[in-house]
């Protein structure tokens, strides 16, 4: 896929985030363009969540710029939700609480999630992979250009992580809607992914798929994620650098 | 029916109208503690008004915005835990509001009227205030209903969906402001937030959306009302509190206590 002939939907321009004395993210440069999914993967503590909500405007940076292109319409799907127990909502409710859409729309988005059956449910009682499908499914309902997916698919049992990719992929496919996905299903993720940014402060790593898969870091942090090798993160800069160091294209030098 | 018993009964509806459906986002958004500490710093209001001459309920009402509006701004800062926060100004507020009516000492006013209410010395001019602050307030709840249960809800969904939360909580806060000014002659300081929890909480028993619980939450409040004011006439019981006693009992006799119930 050429992406150069692809209009850019949202651009992240050397963001840097600080709490305090620790950097968070340093001088980030990210697209995305229409009909492209961009995957984030990284350790704990890497900046990805907040990436995410730094390009959907809830955070602003310390220095650098995100913009998004004009009329696009955003779907989010958030790393969690919890609905107070003592507010009476049920799936239908919750779907329709900003816009109101009719009963065959709710079923029928609600059934490319496979949750159907669970429209008059109420909120609390969904497990947390049904929870995951409902909140695509709002996401869905506003007919987005642009998806910022932070872990859509924690909690969903294997085979629907399997369908929920399928159906990301094929918004892609079939509708050129433009993905930024947070994940750790590094093996399930990688199939439909245009392009895989390893995050870890820095920019570390950033690729197809298959050329990353061959770069050291990524490999360290694919066995992390794989659980064949004990990994551990931690927050002092040495560790970071030798994470990152090994990674060809380093230091915040990104796909432009 | 004799006029002040009248007067009485229509303030406490007119309360109880507007702490239901304003009461269910405090339990639903977890201010319970945040209307405490507002209603604590409304005698701060009634020290000031007493000093400058001016408008009780007026001054309640500005004092417990002006703190209403830095609580906001506090919380965004995330410095402290919101309860410690609010515990700090609730009784700084408190405290405040007692040495100014000490100091003030050509002033002799009925404390314990402030603190438990006087619901029986209503006046018709508060019950002006009942009915004109308890409708804008109504008004303007129904104008931000949806975008305010969006982020309620889920607030980063909302904003990302397109509500200024920072504007529809602004409003909110001010909204809770105006009614603690205007129900507090009713319940007085150290009850109001009773009156905004309690029916809220019981609706929740019966309600299987967000209005039914708002509509349900004023109903139970009316019925506190009339048999608090029932019960106070009756057997001579101070009346504020029998309000609130009227509304737990209310609480605790719903299906609360009922096994196995599911809620939907």
């Amino acid at each position: 896929m050429n992406d150069e002939q692809r209009p850019v939907l949202a651009e992240a321009h050397g963001v840097t985030v600080r709490y305090g004395e620790r950097t968070i993210l340093d001088d980030v440069h990210l697209r995305v363009h229409a009909g492209e999914i961009v995957t984030l993967i990284g350790p704990n503590g890497a900046g990805k969540s907040t990436l995410v909500r730094i390009m959907l405007g809830l955070q602003r940076p310390d220095s650098g710029m995100v913009s998004l292109a004009k009329g696009v319409t955003i779907g989010y799907v958030p790393q969690r939700l919890a609905v107070e127990p003592t507010m009476p909502l049920t799936v239908r409710r919750f779907l329709t609480l900003l816009s109101r859409h009719p009963k065959q729309r709710l079923s029928e988005v609600l059934h490319q999630v496979g949750v159907e059956e669970r429209l008059d449910a109420a909120m609390q009682t969904l497990s947390g992979g049904e929870l995951q499908r409902v909140l695509l499914a709002r996401a869905l309902l506003r007919d987005p250009d642009l998806l910022f997916l932070d872990e859509p698919v924690q909690g969903v049992d294997v085979s629907g992580q399997g369908e929920l990719y399928e159906l990301i992929g094929r918004l892609r496919d079939e509708h050129g809607v433009g993905i930024l996905m947070v994940s750790h299903d590094l093996h399930l993720v990688m199939e439909r992914t245009d392009l895989v940014f390893c995050l870890d402060q820095q920019m570390c790593c950033t690729g197809h798929p298959e050329q990353v898969k061959k770069q050291p870091a990524f490999q360290t942090l694919f066995q992390a994620g794989m659980g064949l090798a004990p990994y551990t993160h931690h927050h002092d800069g040495h560790a970071h650098h030798t994470w990152c160091r090994d990674c060809p294209q380093s230091k915040g030098k990104s796909h432009e | 029916m004799s006029d002040f018993l009248l007067r009485a009964l229509l303030a406490g509806l007119g309360v109880a109208l507007v702490t239901g459906p304003l009461g269910t986002f405090v339990v639903w958004r977890r201010m319970a503690y945040f209307g405490d500490t507002l209603a604590h710093s409304a005698l701060l209001g009634v020290a000031l008004s007493l000093v400058l001459r001016i408008n009780t309920t007026l001054t309640i009402t500005v004092v417990c915005t002006v703190l209403a509006l830095l609580l906001v701004a506090l919380q965004a800062q995330k410095r402290l835990a919101s309860d410690t926060l609010l515990g700090i100004l609730a009784h700084s507020a408190l405290s405040l509001g007692l040495i100014t009516i000490a100091l003030v000492e050509q002033i002799r006013i009925d404390l314990m009227g402030y603190l438990f209410g006087d619901i029986l010395a209503v006046t018709r001019t508060d019950l002006y205030w009942i009915a004109g602050g308890g409708l804008l307030t109504l008004v303007v709840l129904a104008l931000i209903w949806r975008p305010l249960l969006a982020m309620t809800v889920h607030e980063e969904l909302a904003q990302v969906e397109g509500v200024r939360v920072t504007l529809m909580r602004t409003i909110f806060v001010i909204l809770v402001a105006v009614v603690i000014a205007v129900a507090m002659k009713v319940v007085g300081i150290l009850l109001i937030t009773a009156l905004l929890i309690i029916p809220a909480a019981t609706a929740r028993h019966f309600a299987r959306t967000p209005e039914q619980m708002a509509l349900m939450a004023a109903g139970f409040g009316c019925l506190a009302v009339v048999g608090g004011l029932f019960g106070s006439f009756r057997w001579n019981l101070p009346t504020g509190p029998a309000i609130v006693l009227a509304a737990a009992l209310l609480f605790f006799s719903g299906p609360y206590w009922l096994p196995g119930r599911k809620r939907t």
